[in-house]
């Protein structure tokens, strides 16, 4: 027994950390702009479909470290033009026009799940509803360990960015207040753009990582993983880096730990009353600080 | 700001002129269309047949949707080939219900009301045969499912036909497959708890099972959009099953057999249903699935000499093997061309009794009898998975397996 609730655990931890990955995008986004990005599923997508072509491309099986290294830096590199994109077309205008106006917080929501429907459709439009699976590179054993130690130390970047970069601190910054940081010199829009790109990185890595792993790739599986990740960010406390990875570590471990149970059919009962569980208790998520709104 | 309420302006002003034209246009069609319907001088023998299909051909089941279309486009032309129906061609009207319920409620009501057919073909899922089938029946359309497999949708009245076996016997021929046929005893059961499908098989295969004297030692169920099942597969695996039965949809079937391989479970102890039947479980799985039988409706080297022939007349124009959705469209289209000529009248009632009374027709998926429940009484196919191929094994019961 214990033997597999530890086995179970490594599971878990390896499919958290892929839901980790999805869930920073999430909370950067909000961390800085109060916009829950629902297009951010369909980059994750999107990313999933770039790496895809482009580890068949490099030749796949033949040459598995070639094709895997350079179809993900491939996903990534696409997926961060798209997140910058999505970013460019749908937000930044609504922001700029939208500067003073009672219902800012209400229309760029609307505009997101727009993009994300657009998005959904555009790949069915452009890869068919087609069900493609990776060619496998490693064995699943070893792409898990893969997946884990990647994940960690893209995290572990990231803090990094965020803690000890000149570009992370104006990151911070705008989340505290972004127009005292544009009166302060900042960039503000090249910020925003930058933390859409870093998040839909990370997406794309988590993309290719997944898909290696244990999925195909068809044009509505980002709704599967944007859900845990959105409620990972949420557990872990929305707009809190490390929240979201300990959010998205605890959401995989929960999910396999149901698996063990007769009542494995429920686990997204179980994802979700846990999600309550901690939100009654925290309402501000599990690393959330709690702020006052000022009037 | 002036300069984009002209455009404004401009564009509510196109938008008007255009809604008026159309206004225009439809009034000056409606005498006409009137006309031509009563016009005594158009011979009713030329007429072609008006059929409605309904299908998914855009969203989640898109290429389901496409297999069938294709399967009853070979139909149409064979039959018109050779003269159409009672002299008369056969036309099939093609809506798109974009996998939707809603959709399909509202594309087949059109199909009926204004396209007036006399029969419908449709749909892929059983969901939406549902849908259309309550419609059909309403209106006293008869209407053939080509793949809907679900027990219920026959049921909603005496105009809804299928030419697939249901769930129901599908579940029980596995097991009697499995413990009849195989000789194993000690089965393992994988499946989506959230798919009527999956879940439906899987109640039917359990029931079998015990009846049959067999034991399920192992049960594990998911939910569909699950991805990763290792942990299913250790606690299966611990269980030690000679067997285990997955009836589940083929791409989630693609990262349970590469999981189980990894946690060293071969392909070949599975045993699932039609839903694995999908070149992409062949090309992304293939190797971890060698071995691994099926229940299915059809496979490309089946022996019966209908299936032969489709089979060659498929290739030739799309040039590659069709799947079991192809050749069902086929067999649901042919059979309906076939009860239209039996039928005593033309009209949709005596098309209806016409299928009710169809007995041993030899369609590309096996000999077709449609029994008093409206279902189709057929053989099932048991398919292997052998060196990258969806081979056929046999008929159900007709040889012993090798151990």
């Amino acid at each position: 027994m214990a033997m597999k609730i530890l086995n179970a655990l490594i599971t878990g931890l390896a499919q958290g950390s892929m839901i980790a990955l999805v869930a920073l995008g999430y909370t950067m986004v909000y961390g800085i702009l109060k916009l829950i990005n629902f297009a951010h599923s369909e980059v994750f997508m999107m990313g999933a479909f770039l790496g895809f072509f482009g580890i068949t491309a490099l030749g796949g099986k033949d040459a598995p470290l070639v094709a895997g290294v350079g179809g993900t830096l491939l996903a990534m590199f696409f997926a961060g033009l798209l997140g910058m994109l999505v970013e460019r077309i749908a937000y930044a205008p609504l922001r700029t026009r939208g500067k003073g106006k009672a219902n800012t917080r209400i229309t760029p929501l609307v505009t997101a799940l727009g993009m994300s429907v657009l998005l959904q459709n555009l790949a069915q439009l452009l890869f068919t509803a087609q069900y493609r699976g990776y060619p496998q590179l490693l064995p699943i054993e070893d792409t898990r360990k893969v997946i884990f130690i990647s994940a960690f130390s893209v995290m572990i970047a990231l803090q990094f960015l965020v803690h000890k970069t000149w570009m992370g601190k104006a990151m911070r910054a705008l989340s505290v207040n972004i127009e005292a940081a544009r009166l302060m010199g900042i960039r503000t829009s090249r910020v925003i753009s930058i933390t859409f790109i870093t998040g839909s990185v990370l997406a794309a890595l988590g993309a290719v990582l997944y898909c290696l792993d244990q999925s195909q790739v068809y044009p509505t599986m980002g709704v599967v993983i944007g859900t845990r990740a959105f409620v990972a960010a949420v557990i872990g406390g929305i707009g809190n880096i490390p929240g979201a990875m300990l959010g998205g570590l605890l959401i995989g471990i929960i999910g396999e730990m149901t698996k063990l149970t007769a009542y494995s059919g429920l686990q997204d009962v179980l994802v979700f009353t846990a999600l309550i569980a901690v939100l009654l208790v925290k309402p501000t998520g599990l690393l959330g600080k709690a702020s006052i709104e000022k009037v | 700001m002036l300069g984009r309420r002209r455009w404004v302006k401009a564009i509510v002003a196109l938008g008007a002129s255009a809604l008026w034209l159309s206004a225009c246009s439809t009034q000056k069609d409606a005498p006409q269309k009137e006309a031509a319907g009563k016009d005594p001088s158009v011979p009713a023998a030329a007429e072609p047949w008006k059929v409605g299909a309904y299908l998914s051909l855009s969203g989640a089941e898109t290429q389901f949707g496409i297999e069938t279309k294709e399967g009853i486009e070979l139909a149409v032309d064979a039959v018109n080939k050779k003269g159409g129906v009672k002299g008369r061609p056969v036309k099939v009207l093609y809506e798109d219900d974009k996998s939707n319920p809603q959709e399909t409620n509202n594309k087949v009501l059109q199909l009926i009301t204004r396209d007036k057919v006399v029969a419908l073909l449709g749909e892929v899922a059983s969901s939406r045969s549902t849908v259309g089938g309550i419609v059909a029946n309403k209106h006293k359309i008869p209407m053939i499912t080509s793949s809907a497999t679900a027990p219920e949708v026959t049921q909603i009245g005496p105009f809804v036909f299928r030419v697939c076996f249901t769930d129901d016997t599908q579940g029980q021929m596995g097991a009697e497959f499995v413990v009849k046929t195989m000789g194993k005893k000690r089965i393992g059961m994988l499946y989506a708890s959230d798919d009527v499908y999956s879940s439906g098989l899987a109640a039917q295969f359990r029931d079998a099972v015990k009846k049959l004297g067999g034991e399920i030692a192992v049960e594990k169920s998911f939910i569909k959009t699950e991805t990763n099942f290792t942990t299913y597969i250790n606690e299966i695996r611990d269980a030690k099953p000679e067997l285990v039965y997955a009836p589940i949809y083929y791409n989630a079937m693609v990262p349970i057999a590469r999981q189980a391989k990894a946690a060293g479970m071969p392909g070949s102890t599975f045993v699932g249903g039609d839903g694995w039947d999908a070149e992409t479980l062949i090309q992304d799985a293939g190797d971890e699935m060698e071995g691994a039988y099926f229940t299915n409706h059809y496979a490309p080297d089946v022996p019966w000499p209908n299936a032969q022939a489709f089979l060659k007349a498929y290739k030739e124009r799309f040039k590659r093997d069709p799947s079991s959705l192809s050749s069902l469209g086929y067999d649901s289209a042919m059979l309906l061309f076939d009860a239209m000529g039996r039928a005593k009248g033309d009209t949709p009632e005596s098309i209806r009794d016409a299928i009710a009374e169809t007995k041993n027709f030899e369609g590309a998926t096996g000999t077709i009898t449609i029994d008093p429940n409206r279902n189709a009484d057929k053989s099932i196919v048991i398919v292997q998975i052998k060196n990258k191929k969806f081979t056929y094994y046999a008929t159900v019961n007709d040889k012993a397996a090798k151990p």
